[in-house]
């Protein structure tokens, strides 16, 4: 019987087990322009439940089209966007979280004067009553907030207080627990740990993780590569709206994860031009051949 | 509420018991906290003004006096609460003035020259006054231009319709009377009338005012609608990421503030019987400063309905105090200045020190 009862959690593996073979969410060969310039071009993803992907690049990269193209506040010009293995365009956020897809902003994340409370349910508040008197519901908004704020280990004493006296941190974490409890299937998170300090980078890093064993695809943004090796599964990494380093966790290691995001080939030009002026020690600098990534556009990659 | 801000108090309050606390809030004194809000603040400068006015100027002391000024007041207070709400909703609208000369225009006009109920003129005046509002909000979400440019823009267009039109078709500045029409006195009942409370004649307008504010207050304050309404003055860009209609809301807010052209428009027409077509410029500033002395936030996302009706009572005190205390009208817009700014630096003051303890 005691097998039994552990089978249920048995039971719960295995109905994610065939999911796990079919991404959430998949680009393919997406792309992006706004008139003539190509801010992305033929970028492959996929988001499969319980894993967490870390897309790197660095400014200009294509970070922010990308996610914006899955969050629905843009659309693609050119490939294919599927959810559930079906092409879709959304043509708003709203179509986007009505498919599971929640994104955490680094800086439009919140309403800063407004109470903690009424950001968790922003756009989907609860209400009671018939249509000409329907109304906040309050009382239960207050309380389901302050025990799915308790959940992920952020006790506040006053839900009333404006969200924008919070620490980034805390406003990151209200963020993720709101995208969490409205069941997102799917959480992009645009850099949240850019603006933040040591630890409390750490605290929403836990709350990636703890997403991720909610069965949570995870959409990690990020240009740190040390803050995406902690909690990644897999890896993208895009430059010049272009990808170029699309790998798994097994393939690929921290050093040659930061290489890429520093520009990786670049980077021995660049050791090789400044071996050419005086004074600057390029011994220690890596060379060419040792960059032995996968490159997404010499493999063909599944 | 009963602990003592006492600063002696260093060492963190011991968390209840069941209830974690984070331990690094401190929960101020009562007082305090109301006076942190600006609406507060407000009703404290009208009190203060209603009894400068009571002490200066005895007839204000008198019943029929006090109902004028608040009838004074709730034609400022109407408007003022879209108005207010629009603000709070992070835009703000020029034309309100003008607008509400349109709109009682058109009733009287499309009554007049088409010989018909004069409902039908209301109800065309309804619709055009939503039109005007549709048309400012509609732009503004369209091009993503500061609401100033295109209420600026549709403030002056009103302004040269309203004469033009009029001299046009009535061949003078003003419209014709239109008090023996059909169903003058069934809209006068409703957007002008009167009635006496203990031996004092008071304006139906009032009622209206406190009414609307009422609605505005629930609004705002329980509704999913309200909860909008603030998000899109306090970050437009994280509302439509959350999923709150942004356009919806912003068209619906001028909308609204046509609405309460319309009605003010009404009250006019049906109070005057004629329209004079080169009124209504200025009256759009008065509307905001009453939004502004009442604690709404210029730039959006903070506000109340209740702080604006505090703000028209202001205005229509001094108004009307000034008329009592016999002093020379003339220096109203400069009293109306120096309380404008004396107000708003109260409230920052307060809030300041409030705050900050």
């Amino acid at each position: 019987m005691t097998t039994e009862k552990t089978g249920t959690h048995g039971a719960i593996l295995q109905d994610k087990a065939p999911e796990k073979d079919a991404p959430i969410v998949e680009l393919r060969g997406a792309g992006k322009s706004y008139g003539n310039i190509r801010a992305l071009h033929g970028v492959d993803l996929k988001v499969f439940p319980s894993q967490v992907t870390c897309v790197l690049g660095d400014n200009g990269a294509g970070k922010s089209t990308l996610i914006k193209i899955i969050s629905g506040l843009h659309q693609h010009t050119e490939g294919e966007f599927l959810v559930d293995g079906e092409p879709v365009r959304f043509s708003t956020p709203r179509e986007a979280l009505d498919a599971g897809i929640a994104t955490v902003y680094q800086d439009l994340a919140v309403v800063p004067l407004m109470p903690v409370w009424r950001n968790f349910f922003l756009g989907s508040e609860m209400t009671k009553g018939p249509w000409p008197v329907r109304r906040l519901d309050i009382e239960r908004m207050k309380k389901t907030a302050d025990e799915e704020l308790r959940n992920m280990g952020i006790i506040l004493d006053d839900l009333e207080q404006p969200i924008g006296t919070l620490s980034g941190g805390q406003r990151q974490c209200v963020a993720i627990a709101r995208a969490v409890y409205f069941g997102a299937r799917v959480l992009i998170l645009d850099e949240p740990t850019a603006a933040l300090g040591v630890k409390q980078s750490g605290v929403v890093l836990k709350y990636i993780a703890a997403a991720r064993e909610k069965g949570l695809g995870v959409i990690f943004i990020t240009h740190n590569p040390h803050h995406a090796y902690m909690v990644g599964d897999h890896f993208s990494v895009l430059r010049l709206g272009t990808m170029e380093l699309n790998a798994s966790r097994a393939e690929v290691g921290l050093e040659e994860l930061t290489n890429h995001m520093a520009g990786g080939t670049e980077l021995a030009a660049l050791k090789h031009e400044l071996s050419q002026v005086r004074g600057v020690d390029v011994e220690e600098l890596p060379e060419e051949e040792d960059l032995t990534a996968t490159v997404a556009s010499t493999e063909g990659k599944s | 509420m009963t602990q003592q801000a006492e600063p002696a108090v260093t060492t963190p309050p011991a968390p209840g018991p069941g209830k974690a606390s984070d331990g690094r809030t401190r929960e101020r004194p009562l007082a305090l906290r109301l006076l942190a809000r600006p609406e507060v603040g407000v009703f404290l400068g009208a009190v203060a003004v209603l009894i400068f006015f009571l002490i200066t100027a005895p007839a204000v002391r008198d019943g029929s006096s006090m109902a004028n000024i608040l009838y004074q007041s709730s034609t400022i207070g109407i408007m003022a609460l879209p108005v207010a709400l629009l603000m709070i909703g992070g835009e703000f609208d020029l034309s309100a003035g003008v607008a509400v000369i349109t709109s009682a225009l058109t009733a009287s006009m499309t009554a007049y020259q088409l010989s018909m109920n004069v409902w039908v003129g209301v109800i065309v005046a309804l619709i055009v006054s939503l039109a005007i509002g549709l048309f400012n909000g509609w732009l503004l979400v369209k091009t993503g231009l500061p609401s100033f440019l295109v209420t600026l823009g549709t403030f002056l267009i009103l302004q040269g319709v309203n004469l033009a039109v009029t001299k046009a078709i009535t061949g003078n500045v003003a419209t014709d009377d239109i008090s023996d029409m059909d169903g003058f006195d069934q809209a006068k009942a409703l957007f002008a009338s009167s009635f006496e409370v203990g031996g004092v004649n008071v304006k139906i307008t009032v009622v209206w005012w406190l009414v609307f504010a009422a609605l505005a207050t629930w609004v705002l304050l329980r509704t999913r609608y309200g909860n909008w309404i603030f998000a899109v003055g306090g970050n437009k860009e994280s509302s439509r990421a959350v999923g709150v209609p942004v356009t919806f809301t912003k068209i619906s807010l001028f909308m609204l503030v046509g609405f309460g052209a319309w009605f003010v428009g009404m009250h006019q027409l049906f109070s005057f019987n004629t329209v004079q077509s080169g009124e209504g410029v200025g009256q759009e500033l008065i509307y905001i400063a009453a939004a502004v002395i009442g604690g709404c936030l210029l730039t959006g996302g903070a506000g109340s309905a209740i702080g604006p009706v505090f703000g028209a009572f202001m205005f229509g005190m001094v108004q009307q105090g000034i008329v009592y205390a016999g002093w020379n009208p003339d220096w109203f817009k400069a009293f109306l200045g120096v309380m404008l700014l004396g107000a708003v630096l109260i409230n920052l003051w307060v809030q300041r020190t409030a705050t900050r303890r």
